[in-house]
């Protein structure tokens, strides 16, 4: 090889494994690159063999390999990165003095066969096609609901008139997981939540003499309102992520397509002990929930120097069956949402442990909503209906 | 024994992984015990043996997921028995290895899960690693889906991706733990194809664990055949010789795909 002299770019790295050195031969760029071209020898002259290329315009660019002792994946990248920015300046580009060992390695890549052509890039979707997703998403999503719902009435309806079908053993199973081992957390919050009605209503209250009624307010918000809908909240958040995390790893595993093809149908199989369990256990931990709740408040009570005997008269006195009827009504909807939100994001589940995720999150979030927009029914309701 | 050494050879060849007495296990349970062997540079290698004989387990131990439980094992002179966190690390960067079962990040497209080493262990810039992947991707046939999701691909070509990934950071051992698992012949050839070429063309090193005897006499330089019931290599060498010349009724009914004996299963 004949070298005309050094006339341009000159970068050869100081550190032992891969150099780069650029010149000027003849009307070509010649970039003469040695050593190990390994991922940690390639990083090195990556960036110096793009400084050496921008001096390149539209003249031929010859790789001297003759000092190439290896070239791995990496190193065969940085050649075909040389070559495809030589060719798209219209100077082309030769290969020069590559050891068996190299040219192997560029015949097994072989990037003009693998990567030739423009490197197809994600497409960016305009507005009208977004918004059409979206819709067809939407609408998919409230075609399965219904579907979903349609099915689980009719598994229900079938578990009434054939009780001896239904798992009761799984209907044990989930209330024990769902329900009792959820008391501590109910006991807790419920109490917390009648505390800290007491004590923020005392102090208007206190105002106006009327603090004897803290009492009818903390008993009126839990079981009207509080009561069932914290509880749900919490069964939301602990069961119903539960449900449709162990449903989707289910449906991830195949176990749900196993259950089919086994002739057991899953809303019935999987579904319908949920909801039986999750309808029996709500009302019952939102009844425990008011009277944890109504604890709380008897203490912020006594400790303004009232009687247990006033706070108990003032609550039998604000409240009547109907409003903790209507509470435990409540709570056996919410109930119901939970367990049928949870199990049907577990079954919409795609593939993938990430899908598992996606789908107790889904899980969770709409099954708040759902739960805060049935609550606002209820409110309606109650209000229409004067109770 | 330290993890730093320099590769052994034996009669001119490279070894690239030196077992002597080997015992390999759980806890106390011993699977295989007192093996010896030696993987060359750029053969094939296989374990054979019948279910559950511990194929699988002799694998862990040979990528440091398991210690062995007595005896050596040197992958190109050093071992990961006793080495500390930067031992360890460049010995793994010598290894590439794929699972059963793909075991591609889910979420993480296909791209993706090849750049993952790249990213994290190489100063490479990101247009350099996007080329390399793309090029890994390529080599296994795999261009034009490297934005796919793992579960959006078939069972083969996940097979092809992991092997991408495993190749990512051009190690010098490729373990592969039953490729073929699940694959239909022409995609199973296909994989048999992809090794020959990487053997041929970058003298890459395999060790398989595979069932696939149609791919094992058509790939394995040499195999190493594992006995459940004696606990131990009962055979080693080309797979050819073995089905004409053991002696072994274990290995005679493997390769020949004949029952053990009368009332035993096969």
């Amino acid at each position: 090889m004949q070298h005309t002299g050094p006339s341009e770019t000159l970068r050869a790295e100081p550190r032992p494994g891969a150099s780069v050195e650029a010149r000027d031969e003849g009307g070509a760029l010649v970039l003469r690159l040695a050593g190990r071209l390994d991922a940690a020898g390639t990083a090195r002259v990556w960036g110096a063999s793009e400084d050496a290329l921008r001096g390149l315009g539209e003249r031929r660019l010859v790789l001297d390999l003759t000092g190439v002792e290896y070239a791995d994946g990496a190193g065969i990248a940085l050649l075909f990165d040389c070559v495809q920015r030589a060719e798209r300046k219209g100077g082309g580009a030769e290969l020069r003095g590559a050891s068996d060992e190299v040219r192997g390695q560029l015949e097994l890549h072989d990037p003009d066969v693998w990567c030739g052509g423009p490197q197809p890039g994600r497409e960016h979707a305009g507005l009208v096609v977004e918004v059409g997703h979206a819709s067809v998403t939407a609408w998919t999503e409230a075609r399965d609901l219904i579907t979903f719902t349609g099915a689980v009435a009719s598994a229900l309806l079938f578990a009434l008139r054939h009780p001896r079908q239904v798992r009761w053993r799984d209907v044990v199973r989930v209330s024990e997981k769902a329900g009792v081992n959820a008391l501590p957390i109910i006991a807790i919050i419920g109490s917390l939540m009648g505390l800290i009605l007491a004590f923020q209503s005392a102090i208007p209250m206190k105002k106006f003499g009327a603090d004897l009624f803290v009492a009818d307010l903390v008993a009126i918000s839990l079981l009207r309102e509080l009561g069932p809908l914290m509880t749900a909240i919490v069964l939301c958040g602990r069961s119903g992520s539960a449900f449709a995390a162990e449903l989707g790893t289910m449906k991830v595993n195949e176990e749900v397509d196993a259950l089919a093809t086994m002739g057991l149908e899953p809303v019935r199989f999987l579904v319908v002990p949920r909801i039986i369990a999750a309808v029996v256990t709500t009302p019952m931990l939102a009844v425990f929930a008011n009277l944890c709740g109504l604890v709380g408040g008897a203490i912020v009570f006594l400790s303004f120097g009232h009687p247990l005997v006033a706070y108990y008269r003032q609550v039998q006195g604000a409240v009547t069956h109907v409003d903790l009827l209507g509470g435990i009504f409540k709570a056996f909807v919410f109930g119901i949402i939970v367990a049928a939100v949870g199990c049907a994001r577990g079954l919409q589940t795609g593939h993938g442990a990430s899908a598992v995720g996606h789908s107790t999150t889904r899980a969770v979030v709409s099954g708040i909503l759902l739960i805060v927009i049935a609550d606002m029914a209820f409110a309606l309701l109650y209000y229409a209906l004067d109770i | 024994m330290s993890a730093e050494g320099t590769t052994p050879k034996d009669e001119g060849r490279d070894v690239v992984i030196r077992a002597r007495g080997l015992a390999v296990g759980y806890g106390k349970t011993v699977v295989q015990r007192d093996l010896d062997f030696d993987v060359y540079r750029g053969e094939v290698f296989v374990l054979l043996g019948g279910s559950g004989c511990g194929k699988s387990t002799v694998l862990k131990t040979m990528i440091g997921l398991l210690v062995p439980l007595d005896g050596t094992l040197e992958l190109t002179g050093a071992s990961f028995v006793g080495a500390d966190a930067k031992e360890r690390a460049r010995l793994l960067r010598k290894i590439g290895v794929t699972y059963q079962s793909g075991a591609l990040f889910g979420s993480m497209t296909i791209l993706e899960n090849v750049s993952l080493a790249l990213q994290e262990f190489t100063d490479l810039p990101a247009e350099a690693i996007d080329l390399v992947a793309r090029m890994k991707l390529g080599l296994v046939g795999l261009r034009g889906s490297e934005d796919k999701l793992p579960a959006e691909l078939s069972g083969g070509m996940r097979k092809r991706a992991a092997i991408a990934r495993a190749m990512a950071m051009d190690p010098e051992v490729l373990f592969l733990d039953e490729p073929q698992a699940g694959l239909d012949p022409v995609t199973s050839a296909e994989l048999d194809h992809l090794v020959q070429s990487l053997v041929r063309d970058l003298g890459m090193t395999f060790v398989i664990v595979t069932h696939e005897m149609a791919s094992v006499f058509a790939i394995a330089d040499r195999v190493l055949f594992l006995d459940k019931d004696r606990r131990t290599a009962v055979a080693i060498g080309n797979p050819h010789d073995l089905a004409r010349d053991s002696e072994d009724p274990m290995v005679k009914s493997f390769f020949h795909r004949e029952p053990l004996s009368e009332g035993r299963p096969a």
